[in-house]
């Protein structure tokens, strides 16, 4: 199953490593993995990303507190949560593709930032399984180039993480 | 400012402040600046190996035989390389240490500078925690944090990195009393929820069992395990971890378990119908295969300080998060509260089983043979030292033996490498054991093939006059490796053979030393006694043994607990 996990840790050099080393030394697959400072620049929150049973993941999230600079862990999935993830696709568009191109933005309800004669940048936030979907209905050969950030994800209502 | 210290005396200060005794070290370029403040000062003493691997070992045979942390000092790049195999061998046993390593300045790191390697990346891995201080003014704090966090929750190695720029900058120095951690709460206390639960299935068990392991050692709860055991009348069994956590010659024990364990514990393992494991992991060479282990119903209770080691490898039913030393005494105490007792009907019956598994006596070997038979040389061991001696080993046949024959009353006398299984372990260990104990017998019990690992230490011994007595079990073989050859891989021994080996008896001799060789069974007690009669000397004493001996029982490897090969 798919799981969504945060972390607070902190912010230190060396410490986004653990975390990797941690995945690859006990063999955990990592999915995504987000990483950047909170409002506390002290903190880093991250988002990680994966698949396995829940016996893994719950092994993975031990594993995680054991890390000495982790300062907190949750599955997000073990409740109502959002995720978001933000997606730039740059493709050709020439001609009559334009218009075909900024309908489907608008319809997936992206926006076009970057604008040359030949080419859109499209900029298109949502779960990960809508930015699939985009890319699913353009036509593929259009697409010259994609970059996504991975999953960042939030507890919904009450369900707060902090340290 | 001259109340203002370098990095260098810093370092040594707060060693002072720790009440370190001994460290375990060898000096190079950028370290030079904290031997030089060694030098200054005699509070700290400093005990130079011969190769850093040793350092690392011997600070580890002196923490886990006095529950101080140990401390080892090496230089950047290759210093830091040869610790590795150490810092790993401390880690899987969870041995408290803290390994001080010079790095190359501040402004050459990333350069590939001399001797640069990239230390806190490389010990990742196999540390609790490592630092690279990069600012003075966090040194003192950084050393503080490392030996609480080295010596709390589930103990283990941490490094810490010292630039030589920063051991040789200035600045105000005070030890932190006590540090604060965000991120690090290490637990002690059990949840005593679920320790009356465990109370409630303990007083239902029909055939319990209570399998105790290394966490028993490290929270110096041998003490409540054993009055544990003898007020419940149960069943005990160690793992390799956890011998002398509960005196072997009491008649609860029921030797060790696992790959080379008795018959008697592995079935009782298998079969019990209420399973009480105390700071023990499950591991592949403790229950062999988890399928067939689950195979057999039962409840497990299990206390671990350590959350990730539960339900790693088996489902258990009743964990407890927290140190054994406090679970146990409130277990016990919970229990003295209770009227009711386990079923003594059931209990007694239960021993029958356990005694008729017994009565297979599946430790026997042959007692007349001609030729030197390693156990024996083991049983002797134990008679002579009277079973009061700290016993360190390598690894391999001889250590298993060493694990079945010599009985463990006591904690912290079998010193040996259990998780990550390094040979070379045993006689560097010795040194930091006998540092530690310096009025104890120390005995190292090793074969030839580890010996040679780290053999250099021979020198160490003579420069600090260490009186260890060296009892290498020598049948011209890596005896595991050739067993499990003759098993598995059609007696086909590729390079399990010791070939062009030395003359142990001259080599000793020439590091200063007194070299005894021994060829015949009934020279064994004699030898022995010598030995230990030179109370100022290290005796090397090479029992020439018999070369196809194995070790038994034995499961072989993805087999349950029940599959043992018997003699």
């Amino acid at each position: 199953m798919r799981h969504i996990i945060s972390l607070l840790m902190e912010n230190e050099a060396g410490a986004l490593s653990r975390v990797a080393g941690l995945f690859s030394a006990r063999g955990y697959n990592i999915e995504s993995l987000t990483v950047a400072p909170t409002e506390d620049p002290t903190l880093s929150r991250m988002t990680l990303v994966t698949v396995d049973s829940d016996d893994v993941v719950e092994q993975i999230t031990k594993q995680l507190n054991k890390l000495i600079e982790v300062v907190k862990v949750v599955d997000l999935s073990d409740g109502v949560h959002i995720e978001r993830e933000l997606m730039l696709v740059k493709v050709r568009a020439v001609d009559k593709e334009r218009e075909e191109i900024k309908r489907m933005v608008d319809i997936f309800r992206g926006r076009i930032i970057d604008v040359t004669d030949k080419s859109y940048t499209i900029e298109l936030t949502g779960t990960g399984s809508k930015l699939d979907a985009f890319l699913d209905t353009i036509e593929r050969s259009t697409i010259l180039e994609t970059v996504r950030t991975g999953a960042s994800g939030i507890g919904r209502g009450e369900r707060i993480l902090k340290a | 400012m001259d109340t203002e210290l370098t990095g260098a005396e810093i370092t040594i200060r707060c060693l002072q402040e720790e009440g370190v005794d001994y460290i375990f070290g060898y000096p190079g370029g950028a370290v030079l600046y904290i031997y030089d403040e060694l030098f200054k000062q005699d509070k700290v003493k400093h005990v130079l190996v011969r190769h850093e691997q040793a350092a690392v070992h011997a600070a580890d045979g002196y923490a886990r035989s006095s529950n101080k942390v140990g401390v080892a000092l090496v230089t950047s790049g290759p210093g830091v390389t040869n610790a590795v195999t150490g810092i790993a061998t401390a880690y899987m046993d969870s041995i408290p240490l803290v390994i001080i390593s010079g790095q190359v300045p501040t402004y050459a790191i990333g350069l590939d500078a001399f001797q640069e390697v990239d230390t806190v990346g490389i010990t990742r891995p196999c540390v609790k925690h490592n630092f690279l201080v990069k600012d003075i003014t966090e040194l003192a704090t950084t050393i503080k944090k490392a030996f609480y966090i080295a010596s709390t929750g589930r103990p283990g190695p941490v490094l810490v990195d010292i630039p030589k720029d920063v051991s040789q900058q200035k600045t105000a120095f005070a030890y932190p009393e006590s540090v604060a951690m965000r991120s690090y709460h290490p637990v002690t206390k059990g949840h005593s929820g679920q320790i009356k639960k465990a109370v409630q299935l303990i007083l239902d068990a029909k055939r319990p069992m209570i399998y105790a392991g290394g966490g028993v050692i490290l929270s110096d709860a041998a003490m409540q395990l054993t009055e544990l055991v003898r007020m419940l009348g149960f069943p005990c069994t160690n793992t390799l971890m956890g011998l002398g956590g509960f005196p072997a010659t009491d008649k609860h024990f029921v030797g060790m378990l696992g790959m080379h364990g008795t018959y008697e514990a592995n079935m009782a393992m298998q079969h019990c119908d209420v399973l009480i494991a105390i700071g023990a992991r499950f591991d592949d060479r403790v229950i062999g295969n988890p399928k067939h282990f689950s195979n057999e119903e039962r409840k497990i209770i299990h206390i671990d300080i350590d959350p990730s080691s539960i339900s790693k490898r088996v489902k258990v039913d009743v964990p407890i998060v927290g140190g054994v030393s406090d679970v146990l005494d409130e277990l016990i105490k919970l229990l003295k509260a209770r009227k009711e007792k386990p079923d003594q009907i059931a209990l007694k019956a239960w021993w029958t089983q356990v005694d008729l598994w017994r009565a297979r006596d599946c430790l026997k070997y042959d007692r007349a043979s001609a030729i030197i038979k390693p156990q024996m040389v083991v049983e002797k061991l134990y008679q002579v030292t009277k079973g009061n001696a700290f016993i360190t080993s390598d690894v391999g046949q001889h250590q298993m033996w060493a694990a079945q024959f010599y009985k463990f009353d006591k904690p912290r006398r079998w010193i040996n490498s259990g998780g990550l299984g390094t040979m070379g372990f045993g006689l560097p260990a010795a040194m930091g054991v006998q540092f530690a104990n310096p009025r104890g017998s120390v005995a190292c019990i090793t074969g030839e093939a580890s010996i040679q690992m780290c053999i250099q230490e021979l020198s160490t011994c003579k420069q600090y006059g260490l009186p260890l007595k060296i009892v290498n079990l020598n049948n011209r073989y890596m005896g595991m490796v050739r067993q499990w050859q003759e098993f598995f891989h059609g007696n086909r021994y590729a390079e399990s053979y010791m070939d062009a080996l030395p003359n142990f008896v001259k080599l000793a001799e020439s590091y200063g030393h007194v070299g005894m060789k021994i060829e015949q069974p009934g020279d064994i007690e004699g030898a022995l006694k010598e030995a230990f009669k030179l109370k100022d000397r290290l005796v090397f004493m090479d029992f020439i043994t018999d070369q196809t001996e194995n070790v038994f029982p034995m499961i072989p490897g993805g087999k349950g607990l029940s599959e043992m090969i018997l003699v």
